[in-house]
């Protein structure tokens, strides 16, 4: 019986569980043994000219061996000439809208790196950083999307505006005009932070010209290109290790100015340099999630029909666009969701702010887009006083469209939105919790229950020709080995792989090992992001798998005599036979040590013709203290379709984690500055991140439509929790509360936010 | 100053600064590296580990504090090559993603279910308050600790 599809428990976890993971700042590798320690200087000010740097103070303190500014980086090339447009090469150190490695005249937000202090031990850094000296020249502060496109004030002079990539929406009023039915909303996509367990870490080290960075990354393979990039080397003259990763959610892909200035020094110094950032760092540092602002326009007749949409985003990109424009270009891609709709118009401005970069967060782009035309389909229902479930199912896409080619330039595959929604509707027990809110309405009692529903389409993979590498080695000792361009930091790659493998080999799970994460030892590779691991880099081991097949087939036919086509290989065994003759089988081993290196090698790279699109429909219910504001989720119900389903374990695990993190901005999560730009939350005591007890246990239900885009049938699931539990949640605590006239909450749902409405509503209706 | 521990059976004497966190004795002179850091204010929980049997944060102890006394960790928790029934519970149960706050959520389900050998879902998810885990949304860990407590009864 095939493994495909069963529950295997992941091989990763007895080490992680009894020894620990060896993240970057476990490592006790030899060349690190008398590796010196990294400590940041950050900017206190959101925005402020550089007026001077006096590092006398600190360099005199016992055990500081440096104190490195952008003056010493005289060995590296000045920054290239720019157009004024991101061209994707690596963004530090060029153009106007460059993001420097350290701060060199001008500091754009707080936390970001002035200076580092290098120091032979731990507590000797935070010392000697508090004496490095800089002084500031304060300048005002722009902070908000909002306020960044009105351009009063300029974080890059030169470029004269602050909004740094426009696409700008069209507005074309007609088809709103032929509407019944016309709603308007800003909508506010709140900043997050990412927050990874592990936070940023990096060990580098550089002798005999060989760079090595040990680093927290997402993509090994790209981290080296951005490192031959910004230091002017050779690809070949740096390897890049990425050991295990405490969780990445989009905000550890590729590598930051920091990593990259720590590789640096390294080499500057001719000595190996560790650094682990605090969580206090991190929380200003590393690059957070979402920011948008949304204003949306939807219009319908009163039979439920959706005529016009229309999604008009600024994005904040904070204080340096860390990845172009690529998340409002994404929410306007999706911007339709699952719904045809005769008349689509999205566009999008990104400006920069004196707030901490934006870049990609378990969604990155997708979620906003999902949030807002499912605030958008909601507010539709309540004006023309229709069940939104009920719009929802008038308006999708029918399973007979697809492929479909939506207004906004996407090509949906697969997808049987009505069954979704049908599924987690019947499974939530949808109109017995409507009798159910009725009842508590009529009562009037303070605990209102509220039913929130999000349908939702994403896009995964969105990048299918970079496509992914797989290397299969199979040795005359019957094992096998994986050498993958994709990268693990929790989804369960090993256990995912070696299942591919076992499947197509009959090679047992326990002989086979994983390897990723090394670009002395898988040169080519691309990564994890968008989730596109198992669909890329999964068919990707799967091809190699049946090349190696093919190979050892060859052998075997010689070994045994036979004719290729009549060799078989028994994967319940793993033997090779002669069809119809048991007795002549061979192993594995046996095969491999017939060819001439003594094992089988199959190197391929897979590559997809188009993304995916995974989709599905959450339910949520809540129940919401009136008299407070408290938000308390009861339930929360998913039909999360990403295709076939390899390993049920995994799938439910990621799809957990997605809803989790979906929950906290809807209720939850936000980072916030004060007026002057100085953040409010930047510890774990300050920013409230969902725990145990803000949860239900979640309740999902199976469904698979397979893709015919890959090998596997496979979409992606890592970030489908994120992107339909938000408006899920937002929905249902609105739901709870619009019969007190409340209309519209903007995330998070926070007690506060959700009593001031209630209490304006009531002051509006008393009028 | 010299501080004398007892870390999983093992006594370790060190020379360390005043300040030393037990965390950082752990990770950097008894170079047991699986508990981990996550924050710097004793609100995510990944350093937990049991102190005289009762769980801590070990970011908010001094090692010179822990001295005489007896640490264990996640290393400590189970013999060579085996599993505490929770360490068994969380591979079963699919409780960790990328293991980063896991030997501290383990060690703080150890000490709850010390203190409470019976927990419902609404005490154990309580109970992990000050441990986060950014992956599985929790759903996986309290099933662990509900099916490790089914275990030990």
């Amino acid at each position: 019986m095939s493994i495909m599809g069963t529950r295997v428990i992941r091989t990763e976890d007895p080490r992680l569980l009894t020894a620990g993971g060896v993240y970057v700042d476990d490592l006790r590798t030899p060349e690190l043994n008398a590796a010196a320690r990294v400590t940041f200087v950050r900017s206190p000010l959101a925005h402020a000219r550089i007026t001077g740097i006096d590092a006398t103070e600190a360099l005199s303190d016992p055990g500081v061996i440096a104190v490195l500014t952008a003056a010493d980086m005289d060995d590296l090339a000045p920054p290239p000439p720019s157009s004024g447009e991101w061209d994707g090469s690596p963004t530090p150190l060029g153009g106007p809208w460059g993001e420097p490695l350290l701060a060199i005249d001008t500091v754009r937000f707080v936390g970001e790196p002035v200076a580092m202090v290098i120091t032979d031990g731990r507590y000797q850094g935070e010392d000697a950083a508090d004496l490095v000296a800089v002084d500031y020249d304060p300048l005002p502060v722009v902070l908000g999307p909002a306020a960044a496109v009105a351009d009063e004030i300029l974080l890059f002079p030169a470029a004269g505006t602050n909004i740094a990539i426009a696409n700008p929406v069209p507005t074309d009023d007609a088809p709103f005009d032929a509407c019944d039915v016309v709603v308007e909303q800003d909508i506010i996509n709140q900043r997050v932070a990412c927050l990874p367990m592990e936070g940023r870490a990096t060990a580098a080290s550089f002798e005999n010209g060989k760079l090595t960075v040990w680093a927290s990354s997402q993509n090994a393979q790209v981290s080296r290109f951005i490192l031959a990039g910004a230091l002017g080397m050779a690809p070949d003259q740096i390897r890049v290790v990425v050991p295990d990763v405490g969780g990445g959610f989009g905000a550890k892909i590729g590598i930051d100015r920091d990593t990259i200035t720590i590789a640096w020094a390294a080499r500057k110094l001719g000595r190996a340099l560790r650094w682990a950032e605090t969580r206090s760092e991190n929380l200003v540092a590393m690059s957070q999630g979402r920011s948008q602002l949304q204003r949306i326009k939807i219009g319908g007749s009163r039979d439920g029909r959706i005529l016009a949409y229309r999604l008009d985003v600024i994005q904040d990109a904070g204080a340096y666009q860390r990845i172009g424009g690529l998340l409002p270009f994404l929410t306007c891609l999706m911007a339709p969701g699952v719904y045809d709709i005769p008349d689509v118009q999205a566009g999008f401005r990104q400006a920069v702010t004196n707030a901490t970069p934006i870049a990609a967060y378990r969604g990155a782009g997708r979620p906003e887009a999902t949030a807002a035309i499912e605030r958008a389909v909601d507010l539709f229902a309540a004006e023309i006083g229709m069940d939104p479930a009920e719009v929802r199912r008038r308006n999708f896409v029918a399973p007979d469209q697809f492929p479909f080619q939506t207004k906004t330039g996407a090509m949906y595959d697969t997808g049987r939105y009505a069954d979704a929604l049908d599924q987690a509707l019947a499974v939530a027990g949808y109109d017995g919790l409507r009798l159910e809110q009725q009842r508590r309405r009529e009562s009037g009692e303070p605990r209102q229950l509220g039913i929130g529903v999000s349908s939702y389409v994403e896009i995964t993979a969105p990048d299918p020709d970079a496509g992914e590498t797989a290397k299969i080695e199979v040795t005359d000792d019957g094992s096998a080995t994986v050498y993958t361009g994709s990268s693990a930091h929790g989804q369960g790659h090993h256990t995912a792989w070696a299942m591919l493998v076992q499947d197509e080999l009959g090679i047992p799970m326990d002989r086979i090992t994983v390897i990723h994460g090394d670009t002395d030892l898988i040169p080519a590779g691309v990564g994890t992001y968008g989730s596109r691991s198992l669909q890329l880099g999964g068919s990707a081991v799967h091809k190699a798998a049946l090349e190696v097949k093919d190979e050892a087939r060859h052998h075997a036919a010689e070994m045994l005599e036979a004719a290729e086509a009549d060799v078989v290989l028994d994967t319940s065994t793993g033997l090779w036979q002669v069809r119809g003759d048991p007795d002549t089988a061979l192993s594995w081993a046996q095969v491999a040590g017939h060819s001439s290196g003594g094992s089988l090698i199959a190197d391929v790279s897979f590559a997809q013709d188009r993304p995916t699109f995974p989709f599905g429909t959450h339910v949520s219910v809540v129940e919401v203290d009136t008299e407070t504001g408290q938000v308390k989720m009861l339930r929360h119900v998913t039909v999360d379709d990403a295709g076939t389903v390899l390993n049920p374990v995994l799938t439910e695990g990621q799809r957990h984690g997605g809803i989790a993190q979906g929950a906290a901005q809807a209720l939850l999560e936000e980072v916030l500055y004060d007026a002057d730009g100085n953040p409010l939350t930047s510890t774990l005591a300050d920013y409230s991140a969902v725990s145990a007890p803000d949860l239900p246990s979640f309740e999902l239900a199976d469904s698979q439509t397979p893709t015919d885009l890959n090998p596997l049938g496979v979409k992606g699931i890592g970030e489908a929790g994120t992107i339909g539990s938000t408006p899920a949640i937002q929905n249902a605590v609105i739901d709870a509360v619009s019969h007190l006239g409340v209309r519209h909450i903007d995330m998070p749902a926070t007690p506060q936010r959700v009593w001031t409405a209630i209490t304006e509503a009531q002051k509006a209706s008393n009028q | 100053m010299k501080v004398d521990l007892t870390v999983n059976g093992k006594e370790i004497t060190a020379d360390v600064e005043d300040r030393m966190l037990l965390v950082h004795f752990l990770r950097d002179v008894a170079d047991l590296t699986a508990t981990n850091i996550g924050c710097d204010t004793t609100s995510c929980g990944a350093c937990t580990v049991l102190l005289d049997g009762e769980s801590v944060k070990s970011c908010t102890v001094l090692a010179a504090q822990a001295s005489g006394r007896e640490v264990t960790t996640v290393e400590g928790l189970a013999g060579d090559g085996t599993m505490h029934p929770v360490q068994q519970a969380f591979h079963e149960q699919h409780g960790l993603q990328c293991g980063f706050c896991t030997p501290g959520m383990v060690m703080a389900i150890v000490s709850l279910l010390k203190e409470n050998p019976h927990p419902t879902e609404e005490q154990v998810r309580t109970g992990l308050e000050g441990n986060l885990c950014r992956c599985t949304g929790y759903h996986n860990i309290v099933r662990a600790a509900l099916a490790a407590s089914e275990v030990s009864s």
